[in-house]
């Protein structure tokens, strides 16, 4: 296998495992991190599904509401959820880290950084969720 | 002298789909794919929902909701590529699968949403 | 008949084996030893031909990096009570090739730090007779936390994508650089971004986070990576937006 190194590697040296993140917590919570984003790309194509079916008139919205009565597609978007509100959740408290913000020479506590966004993901989702409900 | 990488424009599009992901994908997730088939909340009418997604605030909310978060999965599943199947060295086919089909994906949002009626 | 922990040390000799190997060491369990006093005690009273590499024994010089039970350490800090009853593995620095028993080769590092560049680059030296720099409070804390950094390379042992591609730049050299592109003295930003808005530079970070995790100096490499990020993005968009830019 190719090594990468500008200079010839002395020493003993490991390759890497494939299952290099399985052998700490860290790293498997990162990897868990990272698989959210297929969840997220199949939120897109559910999505994709329900445009799909808006444009072929009601009779195929409720065939599109009957595949998502599917007992597993509902076992499935119940752990898209979960990874979804992982990534969310794992974006908001990251976020801090990534802006040094400083007001009056002091660093900002990450919490007034991250909060706000909490209070913002509130706030959109109920507005969401009123669009949808009101009828 | 090196060349400055172009990898901030994909990081942009990268984190902005992350932050739309963040904010309205667990609704919409919970309300479509848990609680209106559970019947937990009423679904909302076939006449309801087209009457929202049509307007042109509707066709640009969904088109950002469909093309963000497919640059945000592109991304960060062309890094996982790397780090979990360690295959840097197919860096070429990784790119073009992960943000090609992302483009795919946008271009089958636009015109999926340009056709609503 | 005081207590005692065993200590399962990586043996390897590059004359000798092909690969390292595991010897076990039933040293002393004192309340105040650390595992870096427990190494000694081997060297000293066992085997002398253990080696490994040790300086200040008080967390300041970053010398005596190694994996304590899988999580990389400074044995100068990490006392033996810890992990009574034991046993305690100690192995060599991960993601470095191994030299001998518990001493790994670090030149990567050390050409990687050279290549950001950190020093303060400016246009125009001042001579000593125009006086000082003058820095005040604020400014010197926008970058003291990287300034920090000893050099101990936790945060590689600790950094999957290092391990993963020994081409990546690696936590402490690029929170290095930040430390000086932040430094009111510094004029080197636009050299140095150069250098660092390359693939294996900062772009080939995941924001795993674990080397903040494991730094004993609270660095925050992290950080300090993805707030760079920011810089280049921002960069970036000017130059798109204003190409006449000069440097």
């Amino acid at each position: 296998m190719a090594t990468y190194t500008s200079y010839p590697p002395k020493g003993y040296r490991v390759r890497m495992s494939t299952y290099w993140w399985l052998g700490r917590w860290p790293y498997l919570k990162f990897i868990l991190r990272e698989i959210s984003s297929v969840f997220v790309a199949w939120f897109v194509i559910e999505t994709l599904l329900q445009i799909n079916a808006l444009i072929d008139g009601p009779e195929a919205w409720l065939e599109m509401q009957d595949f998502f009565s599917n007992p597993i597609v509902i076992a499935l978007n119940v752990i898209s959820l979960f990874f979804v509100v992982f990534h969310a959740i794992t974006w908001f408290n990251l976020a801090p880290k990534a802006m040094a913000v400083r007001l009056g020479g002091r660093r900002v506590p990450g919490i007034l950084i991250a909060g706000p966004q909490y209070v913002a993901w509130a706030i959109v989702s109920a507005a969401v969720a009123w669009l949808l409900l009101r009828g | 002298m090196h060349k400055r990488s172009n990898e901030p424009f994909v990081w942009l599009l990268f984190s902005a789909g992350g932050v739309v992901a963040a904010l309205l994908i667990p609704i919409h997730l919970f309300l479509f794919g848990v609680a209106f088939p559970l019947g937990w909340l009423n679904a909302p009418s076939y006449d309801s929902v087209l009457a929202l997604a049509r307007g042109p605030i509707g066709r640009a909310y969904l088109f950002v909701l469909c093309m963000l978060p497919l640059f945000h999965w592109a991304h960060r599943f062309r890094y996982t590529l790397y780090d979990g199947l360690q295959i840097k060295h197919l860096d070429e086919l990784v790119n073009t699968v992960c943000y090609g089909g992302a483009i795919v994906g946008t271009i089958i949002a636009g015109y999926l949403i340009w056709r609503i009626p | 008949m005081a207590e005692q922990i065993a200590l399962e040390v990586t043996r390897f000799s590059p004359e000798r084996d092909k690969a390292p190997t595991v010897q076990s060491f039933d040293v002393p369990l004192r309340k105040e030893w650390v595992v870096l006093d427990a190494l000694n005690y081997v060297k000293d009273k066992v085997d002398g031909s253990l080696s490994f590499r040790w300086s200040c024994r008080m967390g300041v010089c970053g010398s005596c990096g190694m994996m304590v039970n899988g999580e990389p350490k400074l044995t100068c800090a990490t006392f033996l009570t810890d992990y009574a009853p034991g046993p305690v593995r100690v192995e060599p620095l991960k993601n470095f090739p191994v030299m001998r028993d518990l001493i790994v080769e670090i030149t990567d590092f050390l050409e990687k730090l050279s290549k950001v560049k950190p020093w303060l680059i400016r246009e125009k030296e001042k001579a000593p007779s125009e006086g000082e720099y003058p820095q005040s409070p604020e400014q010197l804390e926008t970058f003291r936390q990287y300034s920090m950094c000893i050099n101990c390379l936790l945060c590689y042992a600790a950094c999957p994508v290092y391990g993963l591609d020994p081409l990546f730049a690696g936590p402490a050299a690029l929170a290095l650089a930040q430390r000086y592109n932040l430094d009111s003295r510094d004029e080197g930003k636009s050299e140095r971004l150069d250098i660092l808005s390359q693939h294996d530079g900062i772009w080939g970070c995941t924001f795993v986070g674990d080397c903040t995790q494991v730094c004993p100096k609270h660095v925050d490499p992290a950080g300090a990576i993805q707030q760079y990020k920011l810089t280049a993005t921002q960069e970036w968009v000017k130059s798109l937006l204003m190409p006449w830019g000069g440097k």
